[in-house]
C-alpha cells in the first residue's frame, strides 16, 4: 500500500502480510495519537504542550505528521487519498523542505482516520477528506511546521550530545553537522535522542528563497516504482485469510427497492456461499470472484419500482430546455441591468448548451474490504473521505465510529466518485459483512457494469446564455443554468447552500471570471431521481464551457482577437491575465495560424480551485473528427511545490476533460442507464490523446492551490473554439457532434 | 477439474472450472494481484498478460486456453524490453493512479519484443487497447521511445 521495499512489497502481493502490517502500522500510530503526543499540529491557539514527543529505547521520533526512524526513513503520514494527483510526492516534498532532509529517505504512509487530527482544514478541520483540489493547499503550513519542528528537535538532540550550541549546527540532506566540533550524524543516529527533547512552541520556517526541494524540477515519485512493478496494493488487492468476495445486484432504476429475492439458483451455483438482502441491493457473497457473479447471474429479484425514477435523459433534456426558458428560481448574482445592456448591444450572441451525465469510471472499480469482530470493524478501502466513510460504516454495523478502523489504500483514480456522503461502496460492505455475521472477511467488488450504471454523475446540465457588448465596450452577460444540486439532500446542505443556492451547480460563472458590469445569473434545481456527485471540477465543467465558447464568440462578433478581447476585460484578475498572456506567447499566438486542412486554435482560460489555468488548443477537423493535435497550457498554482506533478495533473486533467468533450455521454431510457462498459461509455485513448503538451507554470510567491482538478475546465472550450475558428461550427453541445452541429447550422 | 498452467516460469497447479477467467484464477488462487480487473470485456487492458509471450486479455481468457503455455504476469516480466519499459517508466514518472500500468507495461514490453523501435503509428496501434483515465498517455509514449533508446542492440528475447 505504501512505498515500501520490494521484497516486502511482494511477500504483502503473496498475501502474505497484508493485513498485519497495515494493522501494526494503524495501532503504533493510533496508540501514539491517542496519547496526548500532537506534535506536528502547531495550529494557532492549540500549541501543543512541551514534553517529550516519544518515549521508546530504540526510539523514532514519531510525531502525527512525522516519523523519523533508527533507519534514517523519514515517514510523512498523508491525511490525504492518493488517487494519482501525487499527494504521496507533494506533501512528503513539504516536509523534505523544512527538515532539510534527503529526497531519498523520503517515505509515506496514509494516516489513519481521525479529526481533528487529520481534518481537512480547508473545509473546517471536521472531516478527513480529500477533495476540492485542497490537499496541497491545507497541508502547506502545517506541514511545514512538522519538518521545522522535526529538525529542530534533531538539532537539539545533536546539541545536547555534543555539547554545542544549536545555531552552530547545520543542517542539509539527511546530515545534522557541527563544523567547530567536526561532529556529525544521521537523522536516524539522533532519532531517539529527538524524541527525548521538549517540542518546540515555535519553530522557524524557511524563507521561500532558500527553498531546495520545493519547486525542484525534477522530484522523483515515491510511488513510481510500486506502480512501475505491480507491487502497488489497491483495495482490489487485499487478500486476508478466509476472505470472500461479494458483489451486489441493485436496482435497474434509481430509487427501486428489492421486493422479493428467489436465491435458490444463486445459491446453488458452485462456491456461491450466501446470498444476502441489504440496504443497497442483495449481495452474493462466493469464495473467489468467478463464482459470486455466477451466483449473481442466477440470482432472481423482482423490484418494487414504485418511487424509481423512470424518465429517460430525452424526456429530462427537454423538460430542461423549458425550464430554461420559463420563469426564475433562484437568482444567484445580479448587477446593473443586463435585460436593458442587452437590448441595446451591439453585439450580442445568445445559445443553449446541453450537457451529458458523466460517470467517472476510474480504473480501479469501486471495491473495499471489511473485516468485522463483535466490537471491531476494519475498512481496507482507497477512501476519500475517511472520517464520514468511517461514520458511514459504523452506522451500518451498528458500532460507534471510533471502533472502526479505516485503512486509506491507494485509490486506482477516483476524480470524486469515490466521495460521497453516503460512503456507498463503503457502507455496503459494511453491511454485507454485518448481514453475514461477520462470519468471514468480506471484499466487495464493483465490475464495471456497476460502475458505469451506477449513478453518483456528473449532473445533466442546460444552460441559457446571452452576452453583448455595448457601444461603450462592456459586456453584459444573462445567464440560467439548470442541473440538479449535488450537495441537496447531503450532510453538507445545511453549511454549503446559502439562499437556496448550491455553490458547485454555478461555480466559475462569467459575473465571478471577468470584469463585467451588467450581469444576471440564476439557477433552476429540477428534482430528478438519478443521482449526481461532483466530478473532476465539478460545476466548473460546464459553467467554464459555456462562458468561454460565449466570450469567444463574442470576440468574433466584435471583430476583436480571443485573446487581447478577454484581456480587455479582465483588469481585476490579473492571475487570469497573466496566465492567458503566457500561454499566448508559448503558443505562438501573435503569429498567422495556417488554417489549411481543416486546422484550427482556439483559447480558453478559467479559475478553479484557487488555481488559473490558461490553454490553447489547436486541432485538425477531417469529415466530422477532431482531432487535439497540440495543447499549450499555463498555469497559476501559486508556489509551484513539484512542478513535475503539476505537470502531469495538467496532462491528465487535459485528457479526462478531452474525454468528456469527445465522448462522453450517459443516457437514459425510461430510468434504465444505456451505457454499461467501456464500448458504450467510451473514453480517451492514447490515439486521441494530443502528441505534444506544453505545460509552463506562472511564477509565484503565493501559498500553493491545487492542481488536480483545474486543468481540465479549459480544455473543451478551447478545442469548440478552434473548432469554430477552423470552419464556423458552432459546438453548444457536449460530447461534440459535429456533424449534428452542422445539421442544427443548415 | 484440474488446470496446470506455467506461470511466471513455475508449474502450477489448480482445480478451478475451465471457464474461469485467467485473470481471477491469477488473482483469487495463484495471489498474482499485480495483473488488474478493469472491464471483464477486454476493452481497457488492464489484465494484460503475455500467453507465450503476446500481450493477452486475461480477464476474457478462460483458464483452461492457458494450460500448457507459458503465462508472464507483472510480478515475473524479466525480458530485456520489460526491464527497459519499467526503467522507463520510473525515470519519467509515468504512473499517476498506477493502477492501468501493469497493463500497459505488459503492452508495451510485448510491443517492444517484436518492434524493437515502434514509431508513433505502430505505439498508437499496439497500446490503443490500454485504457488509462488518468492520461498518462504523454509519458507513456515518451516512455516507450525511451525505453526503445536503451534496449540493447540484440534482438529481443521472448517473454
Amino acid at each position: 500500500m505504501y512505498w515500501r521495499p520490494m521484497d516486502e512489497a511482494a511477500a504483502l502481493a503473496a498475501g502474505l502480510v497484508a493485513p498485519e502490517l497495515t494493522r501494526r502500522q494503524f495501532l503504533a500510530l493510533s496508540t501514539l495519537a491517542g496519547s496526548g503526543l500532537t506534535l506536528g499540529i502547531l495550529l494557532p491557539g492549540c500549541a501543543p504542550s512541551p514534553g517529550p514527543a516519544a518515549k521508546s529505547a530504540a526510539g523514532p521520533l514519531a510525531m502525527p505528521f512525522v516519523r523519523i526512524a533508527p533507519d534514517n526513513t523519514v515517514t510523512v503520514m498523508c491525511k490525504h487519498l492518493e488517487a494519482g494527483q501525487g499527494v504521496w510526492t507533494g506533501l512528503p516534498a513539504i516536509v523534505c523542505e523544512e527538515l532539510d532532509a534527503a529526497w531519498g529517505q523520503m517515505r509515506v504512509e496514509s494516516a489513519p482516520a481521525q479529526v481533528p487530527l487529520y481534518g481537512n482544514l480547508a473545509m473546517g478541520g471536521t472531516v478527513q477528506a480529500t477533495g476540492g483540489s485542497t490537499a496541497v493547499a491545507n497541508s502547506w503550513m502545517q506541514l511545514r511546521q512538522a519538518g521545522a519542528t522535526a529538525r529542530a528537535m534533531l538539532v537539539a538532540a545533536a546539541a545536547k550530545n555534543w555539547n554545542v550550541p544549536a545555531a552552530e549546527i547545520s543542517v542539509s540532506d539527511g546530515v545534522v553537522a557541527h563544523a567547530g566540533a567536526a561532529r556529525r550524524a544521521t537523522f536516524g543516529e539522533l532519532a531517539a535522542a529527538a524524541a527525548e527533547q521538549p517540542v518546540p512552541k515555535e519553530v522557524k520556517l524557511k524563507d521561500p528563497a532558500s527553498f531546495k526541494v520545493i519547486g525542484r524540477e525534477k522530484l522523483p515519485r515515491l510511488d513510481a516504482r510500486a506502480k512501475s512493478s505491480g507491487q502497488q496494493q489497491f483495495a482490489i488487492d487485499v487478500m486476508l485469510p478466509g476472505m470472500m468476495t461479494a458483489v451486489v445486484l441493485r436496482p435497474p432504476r434509481f430509487g427501486g427497492k428489492v421486493a422479493n429475492i428467489d436465491a435458490a439458483k444463486a445459491k446453488a451455483v458452485a462456491g456461491v456461499v450466501d446470498v444476502v438482502q441489504i440496504p443497497r441491493g442483495v449481495a452474493v457473497v462466493g469464495l473467489d470472484m468467478y463464482s459470486a457473479k455466477k451466483g449473481r447471474e442466477a440470482l432472481s429479484v423482482t423490484w418494487d419500482e414504485s418511487a424509481a425514477e423512470k424518465r429517460g435523459t430525452t424526456q429530462l433534456m427537454k423538460e430542461y430546455h423549458a425550464l430554461a426558458r420559463g420563469p426564475e428560481a433562484f437568482t444567484v448574482t445580479r448587477a446593473g441591468n443586463a435585460d436593458a445592456a442587452l437590448a441595446a448591444a451591439l453585439h450580442k450572441v445568445e445559445g443553449e448548451f446541453e450537457f451529458p451525465y458523466l460517470a467517472h469510471a476510474p480504473m480501479e472499480p469501486l471495491t473495499a474490504v471489511c473485516r468485522l469482530s463483535a466490537d471491531k470493524c476494519e475498512i481496507w478501502a482507497g477512501c476519500q473521505f475517511q472520517t464520514i466513510d468511517q461514520a458511514n460504516a459504523a452506522a451500518q454495523v451498528g458500532m460507534k465510529p471510533e471502533q472502526v478502523s479505516i485503512y486509506t489504500l491507494a485509490a486506482g483514480g477516483t476524480f470524486g466518485r469515490r466521495a460521497n456522503a453516503e460512503s456507498d461502496y463503503i457502507a455496503e460492505v459494511a453491511s454485507i459483512a454485518k448481514a453475514t455475521g461477520g462470519r468471514y472477511p468480506v471484499r466487495l467488488i464493483w465490475t464495471r457494469e456497476d460502475d458505469i450504471t451506477g449513478g453518483r454523475y456528473r449532473p445533466l446540465n442546460v444552460h441559457r446564455v446571452a452576452a453583448g457588448i455595448g457601444k461603450d465596450g462592456k459586456v453584459a452577460y444573462r445567464q440560467r443554468v439548470v442541473g440538479q444540486s449535488i450537495m441537496a439532500g447531503t450532510p453538507f446542505a445545511a453549511m454549503m447552500i446559502k439562499n437556496n443556492i448550491d455553490p458547485t451547480a454555478v461555480e466559475g460563472n462569467a459575473p465571478e471570471q471577468y470584469d463585467l458590469d451588467d450581469t444576471h445569473l440564476s439557477w433552476t434545481q429540477p428534482q430528478v431521481g438519478v443521482p449526481v456527485l461532483w466530478w473532476r471540477s465539478v460545476g466548473h465543467t460546464h459553467m467554464a464551457f459555456s462562458k468561454e465558447v460565449m466570450i469567444d464568440e463574442l470576440a468574433q462578433a466584435a471583430g476583436q482577437d480571443p485573446v487581447a478581447f478577454r484581456l480587455a476585460h479582465l483588469s481585476k484578475h490579473p492571475r487570469h491575465a497573466a496566465a492567458l498572456t503566457l500561454v499566448a506567447q508559448k503558443a505562438g499566438w501573435e503569429q498567422p495560424f495556417s488554417k489549411e486542412k481543416g486546422r484550427g486554435r482556439g483559447v480558453a482560460v478559467h479559475e478553479s480551485f484557487g488555481t488559473v489555468v490558461a490553454q490553447v488548443a489547436e486541432i485538425t477537423v477531417s469529415g466530422d473528427k477532431i482531432s487535439v493535435d497540440r495543447v499549450v497550457c499555463a498555469v497559476d498554482c501559486g508556489i509551484a511545490v513539484t512542478p513535475d506533478v503539476i505537470k502531469a495533473q495538467m496532462q491528465s486533467a487535459i485528457g479526462y476533460g478531452l474525454s468528456a468533450a469527445l465522448h462522453g455521454k450517459i443516457t437514459l431510457t425510461d430510468g434504465r442507464v444505456d451505457q454499461t462498459n467501456f464500448h458504450q461509455y467510451q473514453v480517451l485513448r492514447i490515439n486521441e490523446m494530443p502528441r505534444l503538451i506544453e505545460v509552463y507554470i506562472v511564477p509565484s510567491t503565493n501559498a500553493p492551490s491545487g492542481v488536480g482538478e483545474p486543468g481540465t475546465p479549459p480544455i473543451a472550450p478551447a478545442v469548440a473554439n478552434a473548432v469554430r475558428a477552423a470552419n464556423g461550427v458552432r459546438l453548444r453541445s457536449l460530447p461534440f457532434d459535429l456533424a449534428a452541429a452542422r445539421a442544427a447550422r443548415a | 477439474m484440474s488446470i496446470k498452467l506455467t506461470v511466471n516460469g513455475a508449474a502450477r497447479e489448480l482445480e478451478v472450472p475451465p471457464d474461469m477467467p485467467l485473470l481471477w484464477a491469477l488473482r483469487d488462487h495463484l495471489q498474482l494481484t499485480g495483473t488488474k480487473f478493469g472491464c471483464g470485456m477486454a476493452l481497457c487492458g488492464a489484465c494484460t498478460v503475455h500467453i507465450d509471450g503476446q500481450a493477452t486479455r486475461s480477464c476474457v481468457t478462460p483458464v483452461a486456453a492457458a494450460q500448457g503455455r507459458q503465462v508472464t504476469t507483472i510480478e515475473g516480466l524479466a525480458t530485456p524490453a520489460g526491464h527497459a519499459v519499467q526503467s522507463a517508466w520510473v525515470a519519467l514518472d509515468v504512473p499517476q493512479c498506477g493502477y492501468c500500468q501493469s497493463g500497459q507495461i505488459m503492452s508495451a514490453a510485448a510491443l517492444l519484443s517484436r518492434n524493437p523501435k515502434p514509431s508513433d503509428a505502430d505505439i498508437d496501434t499496439a497500446m490503443s487497447g490500454n485504457i488509462c483515465r488518468c492520461a498518462t498517455y504523454v509519458r507513456i509514449r515518451n516512455a516507450i521511445h525511451q525505453a526503445a533508446e536503451n534496449l540493447p542492440a540484440a534482438p529481443a528475447a521472448h517473454g
